[in-house]
């Protein structure tokens, strides 16, 4: 597939580029000390951390890979959002943000040291670091390979341009910078996007429509007739759907362990939070995320299983044919791309692509020299220095974070292999990681030695059962089995979720054992701010309703009850 | 921090809607009929992207002469 793009859709481009470095610019002079590079100086109004806090996970693989799952799956694609995201985020929100923002930690792996201690902390900073910045890398490649086939472009010189575009706008601004080219990223996707949705709806017929046009797809897949337009009616065996998930997985495994680890525990969407203005608007920035959040499916799902639809009536000819002969699902965006957009609306189109690659880069590389600053130089490293200090290292980690993420860039374009055996020891070091949380801030006998080997018992375990379990077809190695062929899934997707599962399970049991084994190293009185029951509870009562963290909550989750039950 | 970030998101919405609107209402429309199933979709969602940034850049005066 080529795509040509016009001098209007550069122009267009250029723009935005010159947008995104400017706000660096202005931002230059407001950088004073290091809490202003890393923690925006906690001065951010709720709305801007909010839509920011959604886009720093709209990376493109987000965009890109909803739209594939949307073609693939149809519209059970939006557990991902309805339960695997909404829940969690109004989670982190009512009960987690008072800890995070309240107890002045800078960080998430900071907040472990003043919870547990040095080595709980060390655990998660390091393994965060090193994922940060190969999850910035991968998506610079991602970038890089796409606009290569798509464009013709260069492939070095893709990832140089936008290496340096992120390297600019951050070393110059810092978070602030990151936070605030988020939300021109989130309007660029919104208004790249919907024209999308409202071209292909029309072109399919509407949406009664399009719902018989998904008819003949399930069918020729041997599913139940509804399968591409029910969530829920099809998941009573992970036999009886494409995503080969029962709903216990479903929900326990995504809902639970993977949604709320993520969720609550990244850095990554933390950190938007923790630099909002005030504790009111940390603990609104995710719900205030969560309402756009939950009609995203229509956004980046539907533009899937309009494009699979159309594929089935128009003589398979929509989507692009991949070397098995099976449709190349990551190519959907992009084909309705090509398909509905005139060269003018293209620019924009593409625009909001691009932005959406390198926000996921910056999200990663601010997160990553946030990390590494506190928690790693000035932990271990060089403690007492000035904060002068820490601003220019910051700065300079900033590079040396970008240039990492080129040569993860570069690791993964020429060894794939190297790039999934990583992310699946990253999936094994995260899975456990809520298990650590929950127990930490809402029982306050759980202590370090507790919380270490948990997680560490939580990684193994995970290790063990990908070890043992295999899914359907696939090969012993790095697809799992390679301890023996103890457990067969449907599908890779529910193999994962049950070792999610396994992995907090196994975490959450040792960290209670080896607690009540070993003696506490806090006090109450150290815990006050870290611990649920030994923490004031946040007032917000003079506030007006559509400000309280509870309210928008309850709110928020029943519109997404409601979701579930119209799409059941 | 005094940077009211509804400006610059103003004017660049309003840049590029007015571009779209330009474009639309002076390009070849035969790309509409290959395209964008007959609608001329740039002059349509150049509007609202003007819509856009204009309403962006009210909000962002309104907050401004309040604070003075």
């Amino acid at each position: 597939m080529h795509i040509q793009l016009g001098g209007i859709d550069y122009a267009i481009l250029l723009i935005y580029f010159a947008f995104v470095l400017s706000i660096g610019w202005a931002l230059k002079r407001y950088m004073k000390g290091s809490t202003d590079f890393f923690l925006s100086g906690r001065s951010i109004p709720a709305w801007v951390t909010g839509l920011a806090f959604l886009s720093a996970n709209l990376g493109a693989q987000e965009v890109i890979g909803m739209a594939a799952s949307g073609a693939k799956y149809g519209i059970m694609t939006s557990h991902f959002y309805w339960v695997g995201a909404i829940p969690a985020m109004v989670f982190l929100a009512i009960f987690m943000m008072p800890f995070y923002y309240g107890s002045r930690a800078r960080s998430v792996p900071e907040y472990l040291k003043l919870r547990f201690d040095e080595k709980t902390r060390g655990f998660n900073a390091i393994s965060f670091a090193v994922m940060t910045v190969f999850s910035s890398g991968i998506s610079m490649h991602a970038l890089a390979r796409l606009m290569e086939t798509l464009l013709g472009w260069n492939y070095n010189g893709c990832i140089a341009i936008s290496a340096l575009i992120v390297l600019a706008y951050i070393f110059l601004g810092g978070l602030t910078s990151a936070i605030y080219n988020e939300v021109l990223q989130f309007f660029m996707i919104v208004f790249g996007f919907a024209p999308l949705v409202f071209l292909g709806l029309k072109d399919a017929g509407g949406w009664a429509a399009l719902k018989e046009k998904l008819v003949p797809v399930a069918v020729s897949e041997h599913f139940a007739p509804g399968t591409w337009t029910d969530s829920w009616k099809h998941m009573g065996s992970p036999l009886e759907n494409p995503m080969g998930i029962g709903w216990f997985g479903m929900v326990m495994g995504l809902g639970f362990v993977l949604s709320f680890g993520y969720w609550c525990t990244d850095f990554l969407v933390v950190q938007r939070a923790m630099a909002a203005d005030s504790m009111s608007a940390a603990r609104r920035t995710p719900l205030i995320a969560a309402i756009p959040k939950m009609l995203f499916p229509a956004l980046v799902i539907l533009p899937g299983m309009i494009a699979i639809a159309l594929h089935y009536s128009g003589g398979h000819q929509f989507l692009p044919i991949g070397k098995d002969g099976t449709p190349d699902y990551n190519l959907t965006i992009p084909a309705m791309l090509a398909k509905y957009f005139p060269t003018g609306l293209l620019g924009i189109g593409f625009t909001a692509l691009m932005a959406s690659f390198m926000s996921g880069m910056a999200g990663n590389v601010t997160a990553f020299n946030t990390v590494w600053t506190y928690d790693i130089y000035q932990s271990y490293l060089a403690p007492n220095r000035t904060d002068k200090h820490y601003l220019a290292m910051g700065r300079w980690a900033t590079v040396f974070g970008i240039l990492v993420s080129v040569g993860a860039a570069y690791l993964a374009s020429k060894f794939n292999n190297i790039m999934d055996m990583l992310q699946l020891v990253f999936g094994f070091v995260n899975a456990p990681l809520f298990a650590t949380f929950l127990l930490g801030m809402f029982w306050r006998r759980t202590t370090g030695h507790g919380a270490f080997v948990g997680l560490l018992s939580g990684t193994l375990g995970a290790a063990i059962f990908h070890g043992l379990a295999l899914s359907e077809g696939a090969e012993v190695g790095i697809k799992g089995g390679w301890l023996g062929k103890e457990f067969t899934f449907h599908s890779e997707m529910g193999q994962n979720f049950w070792m999610a599962i396994v992995a907090w399970t196994s975490c959450f049991v040792v960290t209670i054992l080896v607690s009540l084994a070993t003696e506490r190293t806090k006090t109450d009185a150290e815990l006050k701010g870290l611990v649920y029951s030994l923490t004031p509870k946040p007032e917000s009562e003079h506030e007006p309703w559509y400000k309280q963290p509870v309210t928008l909550g309850v709110l928020v989750l029943a519109a997404t009850v409601l979701l579930n039950i119209i799409f059941w | 921090m005094n940077f009211d970030l509804r400006i610059p998101i103003g004017i660049m919405f309003s840049l590029f809607g007015l571009m779209l609107v330009v474009f639309g209402a002076l390009s070849d429309k035969t790309i509409y009929e290959t395209h964008s199933l007959g609608i001329n979709i740039n002059l349509t969602w150049g509007l609202v992207l003007l819509l856009f940034g204009g309403f962006m850049l009210t909000l962002a005066w309104r907050a401004g002469k309040k604070q003075k």
